[in-house]
């Protein structure tokens, strides 16, 4: 049982990081990644290549996720970030469904859709409880240096010129800041964060393969974010552990429902995740830790 | 290499055509509503089913499921509108985008509930393929060409001649200006919606009757809707006709040197490509 809670918040922790990527992205500046389980994709990948076939150490692994990730952003941003932002919701979508495609069909790069298995971890596999508990000191030290990062971030200069932007480009334009290399540096390192996640992931699991970077994995964390406030990195970590905690739920709930197949449960499971994102965003789109109006510098 | 060149270029033509029925519903909802609706394709897999309810369940020849079809995407599309995208509409596209992803998702999983996930085929007699000057072409290929046609023309009669439609072309030129005129922007834009949504319905059925229904067809077909409604311009219904037929098209030469699971990594790059060069499409206007 501990066992199981510990690696619920190794998990819940991978989720915070994922949902503090989508706060800097879309919170802070208004920029909809709607393929985030690419970026996360790209990391997990590149890390698992990297010490797999490239024998590399487990730290240069996740440095290497978070460079590819970052230059990825750049790549998805760079034609997209002068028009409507509709355009880069459509060019992010794609992206993460290319992405799912390159890692089934190059098999000799990616293994295909048999995955990459026996990632090395970090720790010790064994004993399991021990393993995790190491997992889980790991990723809540990152999940709480991120969290500082941005708050940070959000105070500074920078941050305040984002919101700028995401309140209204032109005048921000107007008022000197360098609309469109802000957002590529605030989507370029959102995607970095997301692909530490995904090295990460890889790391705890020993294992990646393209189905677990579904789409859905987008939602839940739009879900998330939503759920905690999208302005606010606190918001985006609270959201994240309160999502494990429902998606944990509607587990038990699924198995529990008399006459459902386990396809049948596993579809209510995501209905009940799309329902509620609808829901969150109707009645209480500002979260649960709403942002808070900042004070002009005297 | 000349003929396989031809048949792929014939197969695309067909594709094409066929591709731009759900991308005409696609960029008249971006046009009049102003949003992307990411739910377009759950809205085909929908209608695929209805569809195949009709016709394998019920025992209704093709041309009547195509009614089934349209309403229950279209049901599908307004009940989504009504309860998921509409009440955001003050807080912005993005917003009413993202609740349409969770809208799709749900709707795919009300279908994977109902039906499971495995593929249904629609009840049609096999037919050889005609062979003319060397080119295998199916009948039923040929009936949907000619059942996609009929509802292009179809479009293109209701926006031209009727009044709904020329109030949905009014809104969708100049909301406020059409507003002037005494038109009612909520019922223009719930008839919109009606149509776009029973628009993808009709696309899902011809998918369907080509390979099947299933619950991720809506998945597959996304990208190459958005990618031809991208290279059309978004909002433009004649771009989205010939976006389609260059879609489907490049898409089927693609498999002449890809790996055919590539096919909509094409459209992808497609994607990229025209926001790179020329982010207004062939027809659009309007990018910033």
């Amino acid at each position: 049982m501990e066992n199981y809670l510990v690696a619920i918040g190794v998990t819940a922790g991978l989720y915070a990081l994922l949902a503090q990527s989508v706060t800097l992205a879309w919170g802070m500046t208004g920029l909809v990644n709607l393929g985030l389980a690419g970026f996360w994709a790209i990391g997990a990948y590149a890390s698992a290549m990297a010490t797999v076939q490239g024998g590399a150490p487990v730290p240069a692994g996740a440095l290497l996720a978070v460079v590819a990730g970052a230059a990825a952003g750049l790549v998805v941003t760079v034609s997209t970030l002068r028009l409507r932002d509709d355009y880069l919701a459509i060019v992010t979508l794609g992206f993460a469904e290319v992405v799912r495609l390159v890692a089934s069909n190059e098999i000799w790069l990616t293994n295909g859709t048999d995955g990459i298995s026996r990632i090395p971890g970090l720790f010790a596999r064994t004993p399991p409880l021990s393993f995790n508990l190491s997992w889980l000191a790991v990723v809540t030290a990152l999940v709480v240096a991120v969290w500082w990062a941005l708050r940070r971030l959000s105070a500074s200069p920078w941050g305040r010129a984002l919101r700028a932007i995401r309140e209204d480009p032109v005048v921000a334009a107007v008022a000197g800041k360098p609309v469109v290399r802000m957002k590529a540096e605030a989507f370029a390192i959102s995607a970095a964060i997301a692909a530490l996640s995904g090295a990460l992931y890889g790391h705890f699991n020993a294992f990646v393969a393209p189905d677990l970077f579904l789409p859905l994995v987008t939602i839940y964390v739009f879900l998330a974010v939503t759920a905690g406030g999208n302005g606010r990195a606190s918001g985006a970590v609270a959201g994240a552990y309160l999502l494990v905690a429902f998606l944990e739920a509607t587990r038990f709930a699924a198995h529990a429902l008399p006459g459902a197949t386990p396809l049948q449960a596993a579809a209510l499971r995501e209905i009940a995740v799309g329902v509620a994102l609808i829901v969150v965003l109707r009645f209480r789109p500002q979260g649960l830790f709403p942002e808070r109006n900042q004070k002009a510098p005297a | 290499m000349i003929d396989a060149l031809l048949q792929a270029t014939v197969n695309g033509l067909i594709a094409g055509t066929i591709l731009a029925v759900p991308a005409i519903g696609f960029s008249a909802i971006f046009a009049v509503l102003n949003y992307p609706n990411f739910a377009i394709g759950a809205l085909a897999a929908v209608g695929a089913y209805a569809g195949w309810l009709a016709n394998a369940r019920f025992g209704w020849p093709l041309e009547a499921s195509l009614v089934a079809a349209f309403a229950g995407a279209a049901a599908a599309g307004l009940a989504a509108e009504r309860l998921a995208m509409r009440p955001l509409e003050p807080a912005g596209a993005l917003m009413m985008a993202i609740a349409s992803l969770a809208a799709g998702l749900v709707l795919e999983n009300l279908i994977r509930l109902a039906f499971g996930n495995d593929p249904r085929g629609y009840a049609l007699p096999l037919a050889r393929d005609l062979v003319v000057g060397g080119l295998r072409v199916g009948p039923q290929q040929l009936r949907n060409l000619g059942i996609a046609l009929a509802i292009m023309a179809a479009v293109w009669a209701f926006l031209r001649w009727t009044r709904t439609g020329r109030a949905m072309r009014a809104v969708a030129d100049n909301r406020d200006l059409a507003r002037l005129r005494g038109i009612d922007p909520e019922r223009v834009a719930m008839t919109t919606v009606a149509v776009g949504a029973g628009l993808a319905g009709f696309g899902g059925l011809l998918v369907g009757v080509d390979t099947a229904a299933e619950p991720v067809m809506g998945q597959r077909l996304v990208l190459s809707i958005f990618a031809a409604a991208v290279l059309g311009g978004l909002g433009s219904i004649p771009g989205a006709v010939a976006g389609a037929l260059a879609i489907g098209i490049v898409e089927e030469w693609s498999v002449l040197l890809l790996n055919p699971a590539y096919r909509t990594a094409i459209a992808f790059a497609v994607i990229l490509a025209v926001l790179t060069v020329r982010p207004a499409g062939l027809f659009g206007t309007r990018a910033d």
